[in-house]
């Protein structure tokens, strides 16, 4: 029992440990909270579906140390974004900025959306102008 | 039938569309250096093979060269450094070889074994010249023409074919017509 206790707490401590890649601790809890947001947001080029945050390979954590060293220095998100993009270009960005080659991106799912309205708008209103027509037909066949 | 024949021909040629797209993009994997067309970054570092003085990059400005970001730790670095020592006796292009977060005494073994191809090594220990040349993997070789601009970056290990093809014909204008 004690054994299966301690095996718990092994197994608990260990996890724990191996999902701690970051450990930065940015004196100023706001600062804090930038740090941990914008390293979520940057993607790591090596392994490329991980953020820099999730990462343990080398480069991961020199690009954390410069996010670090950047907000300690007073810069701005937008102005770390800028430094990252401006070497590694937008694919390090998680978040595509809106430009005229992402635009669709961004415009796309309110298009499609639109759509969807227009079409649901549509059978709605020919679903009860045929229920005015037949008022007895409840469940008629609308397939036609 | 026909209210559902028309979503999935809609589906197929999307499918056929993006499949053929990615199958026969140049660029597949490959992540395009935003740096093409813009100047080299400029930096002072140890230098390994001459560790009395530091090697600064703009001694480099005025000529073709070549900058390639190695470590002893990269197993395709080891591939590609018989056509770098190859390149380099042809004296067709200087090469600077950046030792990319890597043990200097590791990396001095490996070039006294190995041969050193390099003009210059300098010695980028904490990876922030890396993080301005916008490295990601090593190898990676940059081109730098005579203004200090960077003209063409390859990812991964170098081949005789390559070097020729991207790198020394690029300075003899013999590619200008081609690219």
């Amino acid at each position: 029992m004690i054994a299966r206790a301690m095996l718990w707490v092994f197994c608990a401590a260990w996890a724990g440990a191996a999902f701690a890649i970051d450990t930065t601790q940015l004196p100023d809890p706001r600062l804090q909270a930038r740090y941990e947001a914008l390293t979520h947001e940057l993607r790591c080029m090596q392994c490329q579906n991980q953020s820099i945050a999730d990462s343990p390979v080398g480069l991961a954590a020199d690009l954390r140390r410069e996010v670090a060293e950047q907000l300690t220095a007073g810069r701005t998100d937008q102005q770390v974004r800028d430094y990252m993009s401006a070497r590694y270009g937008d694919f390090i960005l998680f978040r595509p900025r809106v430009s005229g080659r992402t635009v669709w991106l961004w415009a796309l799912p309110g298009v499609l959306l639109a759509g969807g309205a227009i079409v649901a708008w549509r059978i709605v209103r020919r679903r009860s102008a045929l229920a005015a027509a037949e008022p007895d037909a409840d469940s008629g066949d609308l397939d036609t | 039938m026909n209210r559902f024949l028309l979503p999935l021909a809609g589906f197929a040629l999307l499918a056929i569309v993006l499949g053929v797209g990615i199958r026969h993009s140049k660029t597949k994997g490959v992540v395009v250096s935003p740096l093409i067309g813009r100047p080299a970054p400029d930096y002072v570092l140890p230098n390994l093979i001459e560790p009395a003085e530091k090697f600064d990059s703009r001694s480099m400005k005025g000529r073709w060269y070549v900058l390639n970001v190695w470590g002893t730790w990269c197993v395709e670095c080891r591939a590609e450094h018989p056509v770098l020592v190859e390149a380099q006796r042809s004296g067709s292009l200087p090469i600077v070889g950046l030792n990319w977060k890597d043990s200097d005494e590791e990396a001095r073994s490996w070039l006294a074994a190995l041969g050193n191809p390099y003009v210059a090594v300098p010695v980028d220990a904490e990876g922030r010249i890396a993080i301005d040349y916008g490295v990601y993997g090593a190898p990676e070789t940059f081109l730098v023409d005579p203004q200090g601009v960077i003209v063409h970056k390859h990812i991964g290990p170098l081949s005789a074919e390559i070097w020729q093809r991207d790198f020394v014909n690029r300075t003899t204008g013999a590619a200008r017509t081609g690219s």
